[in-house]
């Protein structure tokens, strides 16, 4: 009973406010239909993780997130044993617990966690559909209703940032990128409630910066950051000082970089 | 209040072009001066006047005087009438007239007392620094240079500062010391370093300095690239060029100074300027499509420009409104005047067509104007407009507004020139004689194949200390790089073999050195995963009553290794010498050193890199690749290393720059730089053997700065006279010259152990 009440706590009561760039919505839910596990590829902040939150919501299924870190070993996800008074006690880890009950299970920037750590998915991810706790001498079938979302960023240049084709090729994978300037005006605009003039403005801004991607700036500017702007904004700040504080300081050190967004922002808000 | 007349008997004076201007003179004079100040300028010319050097002299200063005293005070006319004495003292004589005339350029730009009185001093020491002497005694040998500098003043004052005029002045004195004609090239502003030095020295935002940042600019804002192509505004006076666009590029102004502030907005910075001007020309890429200029007279093609430039203007204030602010503080704001019979007002009246056409505030009554400024407002608000759209506007407004005068030839020019503006000329397509038929090329003769694609690189400039002027010469020394050709690999193989057995101790050291992926840390408080060893062990502590050990968990650590390593070699003449006591040559020692080296490295897998060096003045540094960082360590590295051969100088200073660039640019949490020289840098065209050393020594810092730790091994017994001068405590002489192979890689592996 208690473990009922503890999976309880990761179902999604209210609407996560999604938009929808084209069909993923169909495409996750066929994926879901079949169990198939589901890779979400995309920049940062475009709406991976919220894309799976509102997928949880409307399949009405507990969602259990992990986000991945190099420190992250196997026992981290798989669970491990705890010292109490009367000697040790195990402890489901959050991948356990979602295949013990039927959880939609999350694991966010999968390619920050170390690659031998990755690999105890494997057995959940194909036909088997099983967990083997092999310190606890248990193998765990999972429940029917559980599946596994993994998302990481393709945009990482680096060799050791990557997954195994192991890994890889046991997934139904969906590109997620930055939506067109219509789309994402909108979702600054629902998200915020801020006008749409404003709104339009911020994603001139993320588009320039976007522009300059590889250039000098790892990754353009987010929605997630156009959304804290448009918040700051929204608090009484003016546009020009809320665009630097949440748009450009975040993301660059470089200061030609700094000046040709700081300009941008002078020449489209006036 | 003194009259003319009583003035006039002090001027005793027989020159009679003087007498014939000296009213003329001296009521200006009047007018700019106070009565005190009449009277020193009279006394002035007086004492100019008998210091018998012609009447030039005298009617320089007459002229130029009361405009001088007015801008930075009376008290100067007492000043530059001292000066004038002791400079006729002097050999330099003749440079009395261009002295004189300097000084009203000097005052305008100067405008204080103080800095004025600087300028007089840096004169002086200017005929000092550069008179020859013998035997350390000023001689009686005139200056040559000094007429030429006061000649090149004027204008130089308008580009720099008074520190920067002292800079520039520096360097041709120092520059040139043995080499009088030269110097006078410098000093006329004819030779390139003397250009060179200017701009640097120049006041402003240096294009060459903000390049990335508008290359950013285009391709955030504009998403598009150009090349830009600088030119200079300083040398042409008659015909300012303007920036244009072609298919090379985006042509643009070297330097920008700050735009004066206007009434409406706050003063606009250089790179600002630089911005605007790209605006306007990514607008033009973007919107503009040519049209056929053949049909149309010159007046309607520039109508037609203005609308098109207008046009795009306002489609980009669409996307980025704050264009419009600064657009509207570089352009002109002409005023409606009066209109003088003969004079052109063509430009004058489209200027105010433009500005109104910009800025919504612009005040004018023009009827045209106003008619044509609602017509292009309401087909733009309309949408879809392109370039052939404006052609209708361009013709009906120049024939509407015409004007009998508009085709006199003297036109009016003020407040006219839109200088962020380009020519348009990718706006026009001419129709040209050949256009219709299409011959067909005659084969071109095949071209002589040149030795290889590197022979054809543009050599890489790099700046050298000056130590004696404490500063950089830029642009000093022209670097060229190539692939080192190819000899025989199995020479290489050969050597390795040779040293097998060292090859087998290294290896021992290596497999020691190499990293281990993951380390296990145990004992520790909290950690990834929990030590069953230890917890059991601590459990039975507990159970058993005892203070349990609460170290119970493990954690990993990686032992990664990320160095980029990159081996410079000195190949000068030096190289080919046979030591003392040695059978072989260092050329060959040091073959088998770097070949162990590399072979070592490789087993590390470290990226690693082999250049090599050697130089033939300034003007040719040649910097050799042996192996890339990416490279194998395989048959085409190993033969050009077989083919390394030694000849020229040892310029090391550019070479340190170069093999920074690269590995500047390598991604490794360290970088190492190996420097293997077998003595003190110097080069044919250097006399002072410290100079060399200063620069390496520069260049080792700069290094450093960068994160680049650098190494030297010298194989020069007495180098240690310069070597800790230039690389500090980082370096190691190896005296035993034939235990270099064995040395070289032990001093690597300890370095990076």
């Amino acid at each position: 009973m208690s473990q009922q009440f503890e999976i309880n706590q990761y179902r999604i009561n209210d609407e996560p406010y999604y938009q929808e760039q084209a069909n993923e919505v169909s495409l996750y839910e066929a994926a879901y239909a079949a169990r198939l596990p589901v890779m979400l590829k995309g920049p940062t902040g475009c709406g991976k993780s919220r894309f799976v939150e509102h997928m949880a919501w409307r399949l009405g299924k507990p969602l259990i997130t992990v986000a991945c870190n190099e420190d992250m070993t196997a026992s981290d996800l798989v669970g491990r044993y705890l010292l109490d008074a009367n000697g040790t006690r195990w402890l489901d880890g959050p991948l356990t617990l979602a295949a013990r009950h039927g959880a939609i299970c999350y694991l966010d920037e999968i390619v920050e966690a170390r690659q031998d750590t990755t690999v105890v998915i494997h057995p959940l991810t194909d036909h088997r559909r099983t967990l083997p706790l092999d310190k606890k001498g248990e193998l765990v079938a999972a429940h029917s209703d559980f599946q596994l979302v993994i998302s990481y960023n393709p945009g990482y240049q680096s060799l050791m940032k990557d997954l195994k084709q192991s890994t890889k090729q046991r997934f139904a994978a969906m590109e997620f990128d930055y939506p067109s300037a219509v789309l994402e005006s909108a979702i600054v605009c629902k998200e915020t409630g801020i006008d749409a003039g404003t709104a339009s403005r911020l994603v001139k801004i993320g588009e320039v910066a976007r522009n300059l991607k590889g250039h000098g700036l790892d990754e353009g500017i987010s929605t997630r950051l156009l959304v804290y702007a448009a918040t700051l904004i929204n608090g009484g700040i003016a546009p020009r000082d809320a665009c630097r504080m949440a748009l450009v300081r975040p993301i660059t050190d470089d200061k030609d970089i700094r000046d040709t967004l700081d300009h941008a922002i002078d020449a489209v808000f006036v | 209040m003194t009259t003319m007349q009583d003035t006039r008997r002090r001027l005793v004076c027989n020159f009679s072009r003087v007498q014939s201007v000296f009213d003329d003179c001296l009521a200006h004079a009047q007018m700019k001066l106070s009565d005190a100040g009449v009277d020193a300028y009279v006394d002035g010319a007086q004492v100019i006047c008998k210091m018998g050097r012609g009447e030039e002299p005298v009617l320089v200063f007459l002229e130029e005087m009361p405009l001088v005293a007015a801008q930075v005070g009376e008290e100067i006319i007492a000043e530059v009438v001292e000066f004038t004495r002791k400079l006729a003292r002097t050999p330099n004589s003749k440079a009395i007239p261009p002295f004189l005339q300097s000084l009203a350029a000097a005052a305008r730009h100067l405008e204080s007392h103080q800095l004025f009185r600087e300028y007089l001093q840096l004169v002086w020491q200017t005929m000092e620094r550069t008179s020859p002497k013998v035997h350390g005694i000023d001689s009686m040998y005139t200056s040559e240079c000094l007429p030429d500098f006061l000649k090149s003043a004027p204008f130089l004052l308008g580009q720099l500062s008074l520190g920067g005029l002292k800079n520039w002045v520096d360097y041709g004195i120092k520059g040139y010391p043995n080499d009088p004609e030269r110097q006078r090239d410098y000093f006329l502003l004819q030779s390139a370093d003397s250009r060179a030095v200017l701009q640097r020295e120049r006041h402003g935002t240096l294009l060459t300095d903000h390049e990335r940042q508008l290359d950013l600019y285009l391709r955030g804002l504009w998403s598009n690239e150009a090349v830009f192509l600088p030119y200079s505004l300083a040398f042409d006076q008659l015909r300012k060029p303007a920036p244009y666009l072609d298919d090379n590029g985006i042509h643009l102004p070297d330097v920008y100074d700050d735009f004066p502030p206007s009434p409406t907005c706050g003063k606009i910075s250089g790179i600002n300027r630089y911005r605007a001007l790209l605006a306007h020309v990514s607008a033009h890429r973007r919107w503009t499509s040519p049209i056929m200029a053949d049909n149309f007279s010159p007046f309607q093609r520039i109508s037609i420009e203005v609308f098109e430039d207008s046009r795009v203007e306002w489609l980009a204030m669409q996307e980025y409104p704050g264009l419009r602010e600064q657009w509207q503080a570089l352009h002109p704001m002409p005023q409606e005047v009066e209109h003088e019979e003969g004079v052109s007002y063509i430009r004058h009246r489209l200027a105010m067509l433009s500005r109104a056409l910009l800025d919504p505030g612009h005040g004018y009554t023009h009827p045209s104007i106003l008619k044509y400024v609602t017509q292009f407002n309401a087909l733009m608000a309309a949408g879809n407009t392109d370039t052939k759209a404006m052609i209708d506007l361009g013709i009906h407004f120049i024939s509407e507004s015409r004007l009998r005068s508009d085709s006199s030839a003297k036109v009016y020019f003020d407040d006219t020139e839109i200088d962020y503006r380009d020519d348009n000329r990718l706006m026009w397509r001419f129709f040209e004689d050949g256009d219709e038929e299409v011959y067909e090329a005659r084969p071109r003769k095949a071209q002589p194949e040149e030795q290889g694609d590197e022979a054809k690189m543009p050599p890489r400039l790099y700046p050298e200390w000056d130590y004696l002027a404490q500063h950089y010469n830029p642009d000093w020394v022209s670097l060229y790089e190539h692939l080192h050709p190819g000899g025989d690999a199995a020479y290489i193989d050969q050597l390795l073999a040779k040293h097998s057995a060292l090859a087998k101790k290294l290896k021992k050291i290596i497999d020691m050195l190499k990293p281990q992926q993951k380390v296990r840390v145990r004992y520790q408080e909290e950690g990834s995963e929990l030590d069953l060893d230890v917890a059991i062990r601590s459990l039975i502590d507990f159970k058993s009553g005892a203070q349990p050990d609460s170290r119970i968990n493990m954690s990993h650590k990686n032992d990664g290794r990320s160095i980029a390593v990159s081996l410079l070699l000195d190949l000068s003449a030096s190289l080919g010498d046979v030591p003392e006591g040695c059978t072989q040559s260092k050329l060959e020692l040091s073959q088998e050193a770097v070949s162990l080296l590399a072979w070592a490295v490789e087993q590390m897998g470290d990226p690693f890199a082999i250049g090599g060096f050697h130089s033939d003045t300034r003007h040719e540094v040649r910097y050799l690749h042996f192996k890339g960082y990416k490279e194998q360590w395989g048959d085409e590295v190993k033969a050009r290393l077989a083919a390394m051969d030694a000849g020229f100088s040892t310029r090391m200073g550019a070479a340190l720059r170069h093999a920074g660039h690269y590995l500047g640019h390598q991604q490794a949490d360290k970088k190492l730089l190996l420097v293997l020289t077998d003595g003190e840098p110097a080069d044919i065209d250097s006399q002072d053997p410290r100079h060399l050393i200063e620069d390496a020594k520069i260049a080792v810092r700069e290094l450093d700065q960068q994160g680049i730790y650098t190494y030297c091994i010298n194989l020069d017994p007495k180098a240690d006279a310069y070597v800790a001068d230039i690389f500090g405590k980082h370096y190691a002489v190896i005296d035993n010259i034939q235990r270099l192979p064995e040395r070289l890689p032990q001093l690597f592996m300890a370095l990076t152990k």
